[in-house]
């Protein structure tokens, strides 16, 4: 059996905007040799049913990710921070918005 | 022939040679170099069968016989398709497919930009949805045609090769009918000469920027506005259709 | 945390039905399993590209034609997603990809059927894609993370797989004598092949138990197969097609019918490479990989050179 082992590029994390305004979100991954390619790919592959108003494309590679045992001191800590929430503030009955 | 019959076949010319290429272009399905560009050839296949089948409609229309697009599109004969001969060569490797794309899609944006100011709305209306789609194809058909082209030292001469051989049909995309003209002249249709000299700066820009070298000696094909295609059309026509005309006039 | 904490992390997550996430700790042998699971079901939908592949160009109408070249297509995009959900797992497409075409990877037997006519396709959709949407749901809530968010992706992509099958088997069931023929002879071949999609009973499955108590799998091979049939009768009958088991018959106590046992021994020959079309579908797939391989070595060709000209 021949190595049927070459390269299928690099991957790409494609994050995809599907209104004006609206947030980039991560829908997957493409390979791809180059960042044109990617982009096309990233088109192609996740926007077949009109999910996409624009598209962006990096490298899987300059993802700097935080690791599972970062969870409590990373986020714990904004647990307790109940200040930074609008109900924490008590309003004169007659005022109903603000 | 009367303007409705001149305008059935200006619209069958421009339905055939998208149904064909599309056709071609679907083959790859399942059989790629890479699962993004499976995904990505059957996109463009999708674009330009969709073209053909507005454009078979409106064709019928036209015509006023009570035919269905699929009786277009499935019984006819070799000698009735006006498909550009560039449309029907076999698929050859990746780069020779996405080389022929690249030809027709430069061709196809100049074409539909000139036929979106159609005073037949309908066409202008095809037109204009078209134009959108063959620009991102020939993005995607230039830029593999640049990356293989200057690629390396195989994929180079592979290019080279595919360019040698498909160069003798661009000829035969510019042709036009004598009773065209009229059509052109009332607005409807697109003089195709208009276009020409812009379709060649494009191509050869990007046959540039792939190092890749227009043959000086080819000697243009024609044909296939008179229905003299090559051989290869016939085996494509026998293999669509087949199924079609083996259980005549039922639904499927 | 020392291995007896991390692994009662892992249980405690699937206790809870919390997602196992990339970086997460998990036992070797839920990271071996869920490559296989993962990978074969990524080499099915790229290698059931090929039967329905088959008939796009003789495709007997233009709408017939473009809606089998997007089902074909979103099979690619499947398997692209599926690929990418095993490589979070830590193994290479190429390495993937060559446990394929090596074939030293399995994948559903069902696509080493032929497709001799067009009402395999109308079969395919139907049965094939009907039995796959049943794995898939219950796959949405498979404890991976990145496998279950695939096969969120999958399901709703595929809502109109198994609609078109069905379509195309009603207007042959309705059509002329020689139509309704063909749809029969279709169910007549696919039926049992996709009744073995399930896999074998679960007595003698050697994965499931695992796969379950990882809750990989929340439902048996038996209990997928058994709602398949129940769903997929009246269907049959709605538009005048016999199932070819003489077995069959409603079970009023288990409100479900009962009905026949597959050829395990055919499903067992087929899995280990003498199904009808085994070389051939590999053989498809290894020739388009050795076809496209100087087109990726190009790609990757000018990408280098264009980044020494950036430089």
């Amino acid at each position: 059996m021949e190595n049927t082992k070459d390269s299928q590029g690099l991957v790409w994390e494609v994050f995809v905007q599907k209104k004006p305004g609206q947030p980039y979100v991560h829908c997957g991954n493409v390979h791809a040799h180059d960042a044109e390619m990617a982009l096309q790919n990233a088109r192609d592959v996740y926007t077949r049913r009109n999910e996409g108003n624009a598209l962006w494309v990096l490298p899987s590679s300059e993802i700097v990710a935080s690791s599972p045992e970062d969870l409590g001191s990373f986020f714990e800590p904004a647990n307790d921070k109940i200040y930074r929430h609008p109900t924490f503030y008590q309003l004169p009955e007659s005022i109903s918005h603000m | 022939m009367n303007k409705q019959e001149t305008l059935f076949n200006y619209i069958l010319r421009i339905a055939d040679s998208q149904l064909i290429l599309g056709h071609r272009l679907s083959e790859w399905t399942g059989h790629g170099p890479m699962l993004e560009e499976e995904l990505a050839s059957a996109n463009t296949a999708l674009d330009l069968i969709g073209q053909a089948n507005s454009l078979y409609a409106y064709a019928t229309q036209v015509e006023g016989k009570g035919r269905t697009e699929d009786d277009l599109a499935y019984l006819r004969s070799e000698r009735e398709f006006f498909n550009h001969l560039l449309s029907e060569q076999p698929r050859g490797d990746f780069g020779f497919s996405m080389l022929r794309q690249m030809l027709c899609d430069a061709f196809d944006v100049l074409f539909y930009s000139a036929l979106m100011k159609s005073s037949d709305n309908t066409l202008s209306g095809i037109a204009a949805k078209a134009y959108k789609e063959s620009q991102y194809h020939l993005r995607h058909s230039s830029s593999w045609t640049e990356r293989l082209g200057d690629g390396t030292e195989e994929s180079h001469q592979r290019m080279q090769n595919s360019l040698n051989e498909l160069w003798r049909f661009t000829d035969d995309l510019f042709a036009m009918r004598a009773a065209d003209l009229e059509l052109v002249n009332t607005g409807i249709a697109v003089d195709t000469s208009s276009f020409r000299e812009a379709w060649f700066k494009q191509v050869s820009e990007v046959l540039e920027r792939a190092t890749l070298t227009i043959p000086t000696h080819a000697f243009m094909q024609k044909g296939s506005l008179e229905g003299r295609h090559t051989e290869h059309l016939g085996y494509l026509l026998a293999e669509m259709q087949s199924l079609h005309r083996a259980i005549p006039g039922v639904k499927w | 945390m020392d291995a007896t904490a991390l692994a009662a992390n892992f249980e405690n997550k699937l206790a809870k039905n919390e997602n196992i996430e990339p970086k997460d700790w998990m036992p070797d042998n839920y990271r071996k399993h869920l490559i296989r699971q993962i990978s074969q079901h990524a080499h099915s939908e790229v290698v059931g590209m090929l039967p329905e592949g088959n008939w796009i160009t003789r495709a007997p109408s233009l709408r017939r034609k473009m809606v089998l070249l997007a089902k074909v297509q979103d099979e690619g995009g499947h398997g692209l997603y599926l690929y990418s959900a095993a490589e979070t797992l830590g193994i290479s497409r190429e390495e993937l990809l060559h446990q394929l075409l090596s074939g030293k990877a399995k994948y559903s037997s069902i696509f080493n059927y032929p497709t001799l006519s067009w009402a395999d396709m109308g079969a395919i959709g139907w049965l094939v894609d009907g039995a796959a949407i049943m794995n898939q749901v219950m796959l949405q809530r498979t404890s991976y993370g990145p496998y279950a968010r695939a096969m969120v992706r999958i399901c709703k992509e595929e809502s109109f797989h198994q609609r078109q099958g069905y379509e195309i088997m009603s207007v042959l069931a309705a059509g002329s004598p020689e139509q309704k023929a063909m749809a029969q002879d279709a169910l007549n071949r696919f039926w049992w092949p996709t009744l073995m999609m399930f896999g074998p009973s679960d007595a003698n499955s050697a994965n499931s138990e695992n796969a379950i108590k990882w809750k990989i799998k929340r439902e048996s091979n038996d209990q997928l197969r058994q709602r398949f049939v129940n769903q997929t009768i009246p269907q049959a009958e709605l538009i005048g097609l016999t199932i070819p088991d003489a077995q069959l018959k409603w079970n009023e106590a288990k409100q479900g019918y009962d009905f026949g046992e597959p050829d395990w021994e055919e499903f067992n020959q087929v899995i280990h490479g003498n199904g009808p079309c085994n070389k051939e579908r590999l053989g498809a797939r290894l020739k388009a990989h050795d076809d496209g391989k100087w087109v990726r070595e190009a790609a990757a060709a000018y990408a280098s050179k264009r980044k020494l000209v950036a430089a």
